[in-house]
């Protein structure tokens, strides 16, 4: 803070990348895509004992046009799959996407006729949280890997 | 009438067609349905389901009876301790085999449990759906105790994988059973505190009062059971009808209402919740002492140190990990009182310790059979507060 | 009524239509051809004795390879679980489908939860149902191939989905 004590100035010097990186990752908001028991688990992350709302991801939204944290909860079957890349395709850049749970990132035990074996055959994964049903201290962790993720991007030089 | 003389009703319109789903908050899981809007009403609908597909019927036929307790805990995940102990009690009439009366009575602890947290969850989305947000965070606090104490028992919050063929795996700790009295007393008044506030509130009767009314002769044609029946008017509770577990010793009733309706089967799961409630604090009171598996060697896992110390022990072990559990050649149908409804299992066995054939009798699917029957003439906004109180879930509805 | 009483009863008015009986741990079945289905079912929800108003479960069983002693004459049964809500009482119908051929008709009419269930008969087990308005896949996507819980439908195969389905599926009232 050497220049502002000399300047005088009611303002901040910093890169342009840490305060895109800084508004990204404390307030995502998160498109809760829940299809099966982890979902359950996810509103225990947003109810108050796990309040993921803390690391500012509280705002869930239901239209992925208005989301940029796609989170998976829940097993994908070959019914909902083309449904899962056109959310995915409809959510705006930049967006990050949680494959929460064994059915999400690998088809859990489920190596049947239905289930897609990992969502990462659907869409590109930045997180993969394990667990069948994942603690919600789990999913927070997940929440916070993003973070650093984000923190790790330069927006300024990478995003076209 | 408008200045050149057009009314409204002579303005030409089409239906317009919607998908509601499947990734759709009010839908609560993988449902779609499709309506067709005149205005606001809805003309005609139809439902899509098969989104949660998951195969657990295949895969119950790949795998030993007891492989197959963590399977039907995903079918209903809202309240999963039940499905469980249905299969093995299933299980257990193929093999006649007779539970001990302390597993019995913690099994009607762990499926009441489960009973209070399906409801929890179906009445706060039910009400999120509805507008009113504050009963969502408050019932979703309870869930937490509960769930705390699930994992005191057996180390897992949801999938607690916690009974056995013959048995449950283990028995309660010490201070368990006190700890939960406390909660549940706790429960039952927080539970009256959220029915205050929403039992007699002018909003809520008005969104739920005569919307999305099942009428007796249609629940009865399509198989509707559970509260969605008991709101109808039919007193059926499998708990009491056919009595399993040791429910026949204890004092409960089946709440009833008559009119079928979106508040009715909210009022009915309160109750329900209230006598639940009942329900834990007899089975505590009233169980006995005693072992929580069955003696039979061919069902139950030997103790620890009879497989680490003797030859008998371990290769008893061996053979019910590697070859499994055999029952006769026969099938069955097994039914109870889940929170949705009669949860069924109809077993083939073809005596090898991999079932023939496992059908799941889904309570969900009978109940959403309806739904596009009781929306039809309705707006939307009454086919979403309709939806939440039928308690869909899509684990069961598709298995 | 008992489970002995009840067949006796079907066994006496249906006669020759029935195929056999079945009884194990307190439950009893009663095997009947596909063309009497709807004749029992209308009994028993008419007798008065019997009241059995409620259809819990139509189920599908496919007994290929099944190692039976007795010759089983056909592949597929058509499980279908019946329940008197006054009588509290229980009865199995098993109808006997020969193999994929033969059509079993059709109850949606009598009871409404009919229409999905004998759907996801036919969508796992390839079963057709005669007279029924909408006999359509319910559980697989439409571009399946197969039945998926035959046994000779071998669990790993996976079937993927080009596009999701846009299928209009409101058109009637008895559609859904």
């Amino acid at each position: 803070m050497g220049l502002e004590a000399q300047v005088n100035q009611p303002f901040i010097a910093t890169r342009m990348d840490e305060v895109i990186n800084w508004g990204r990752k404390y307030s995502m908001w998160p498109m809760p895509f829940g299809t099966a028991c982890c979902a359950i688990e996810f509103m225990g992350v947003v109810s108050s004992r796990f309040d993921v709302s803390r690391f500012g991801a509280e705002l869930v939204r239901f239209s992925p046009r208005q989301a940029d944290l796609l989170l998976v909860m829940g097993t994908i079957t070959q019914k909902m799959a083309p449904v899962l890349k056109q959310i995915y395709d409809q959510m705006p850049n930049p967006k990050w996407v949680v494959s929460m749970g064994a059915c999400a990132s690998s088809g859990g035990f489920y190596d049947n006729y239905s289930v897609v074996q990992g969502i990462d055959e659907i869409i590109p994964v930045d997180v993969y949280v394990a667990g069948c049903p994942p603690r919600p201290e789990n999913v927070i962790g997940a929440v916070v890997k993003i973070m650093e993720k984000i923190d790790r991007e330069r927006a300024a030089v990478d995003w076209k | 009438m408008s200045a050149d003389g057009t009314r409204v009703q002579d303005i030409p319109t089409e239906l317009l067609t919607l998908n509601i789903g499947p990734a759709h908050p009010a839908t609560h899981g993988t449902l779609r349905i499709q309506v067709q809007l005149d205005g606001e009403t809805i003309v005609n609908s139809g439902c899509e389901i098969g989104y949660l597909h998951r195969g657990f019927e295949k895969q119950a036929e790949n795998c030993q009876y007891q492989l197959v307790i963590p399977y039907t805990e995903r079918l209903n995940y809202m309240g999963p301790v039940h499905n469980s102990n249905a299969w093995c009690h299933a299980v257990e009439q193929l093999l006649d085999v007779k539970v001990p009366a302390r597993a019995q009575a913690l099994r009607v602890i762990t499926s009441e449990m489960g009973r209070i947290i399906d409801h929890c969850v179906c009445i706060g989305t039910n009400l999120v759906d509805i507008g009113a947000l504050t009963n969502f965070w408050y019932m979703y606090n309870y869930r937490e105790k509960i769930y705390d104490l699930y994992e005191e028992l057996c180390g897992a919050r949801m999938m607690v994988n916690y009974p056995r063929i013959g048995g449950v795996s283990m028995d309660a700790p010490d201070g368990w059973l006190e700890k939960l009295l406390k909660v549940i007393d706790e429960m039952g008044e927080a539970v009256g505190e959220v029915q205050s506030l929403v039992a007699r509130n002018r909003i809520f009767m008005d969104r739920t009062i005569g919307v999305g009314a099942i009428p007796k002769e249609m629940a009865l044609s399509h198989g509707v059971t559970g509260p969605c029946l008991r709101a109808a008017g039919v007193a059926l509770d499998l708990r009491k009808a056919q009595p399993y577990w040791g429910y026949d010793k204890y004092q409960f009733d089946a709440p009833i209402a008559h009119g079928g309706d979106t508040y009715d089967r909210t009022i009915v799961r309160f109750q329900e919740m209230q006598e639940s409630v009942r329900i834990i604090k007899q089975a505590v009171a009233a169980i006995p002492d005693g072992p929580v598996m069955v003696e039979d060697h061919l069902v139950a896992m030997p103790s620890k140190d009879r497989v680490y110390n003797t030859m008998e022990g371990l290769i008893n072990h061996f053979k019910l990990v590697m070859h499994g559990i055999k029952p006769p050649v026969g099938e069955l149908y097994s039914a109870t009182e889940g929170g949705n409804g009669e949860v069924g299992f109809y077993i083939v066995s073809d005596g090898t310790p991999v079932a023939w054939r496992v059908r799941m009798r889904p309570p969900c699917f009978a109940n959403y059979s309806v739904f596009p029957k009781i929306i039809t003439g309705a707006m939307i906004a009454d086919a979403v507060a309709a939806l939440g109180s039928i308690n869909i879930i899509a684990g069961e509805l598709d298995r | 009524m008992t489970q002995d009483e009840i067949v006796a009863r079907i066994q006496s008015h249906f006669g020759a239509r029935v195929l056999g009986t079945y009884s194990f741990r307190g439950q009893a079945a009663v095997t009947i051809a596909p063309e009497a289905i709807r004749d029992v079912l209308t009994f028993l929800r008419n007798t008065p004795e019997l009241a059995f108003d409620m259809l819990m479960d139509v189920g599908g069983v496919d007994y290929l390879g099944y190692p039976d002693e007795d010759d089983r004459e056909w592949r597929f049964e058509v499980a279908y679980q019946v329940y008197s809500v006054a009588k509290n009482h229980r009865v199995r119908l098993k109808v006997a489908v020969r193999d994929e051929t033969v059509k079993v008709p059709s109850v949606w009419d009598l009871f409404g939860i009919a229409n999905w269930m004998e759907r996801e008969v036919y969508d796992m087990f390839g079963i057709t149902f005669s007279g029924h308005p909408n006999l359509r896949r319910i559980m697989c996507h439409d571009e399946f191939v197969g039945h998926a819980l035959r046994k000779d439908y071998p669990i790993n195969r996976r079937q993927k989905l080009s596009q999701p389905s846009e299928n209009l599926l409101c058109e009637k009232p008895e559609y859904a």
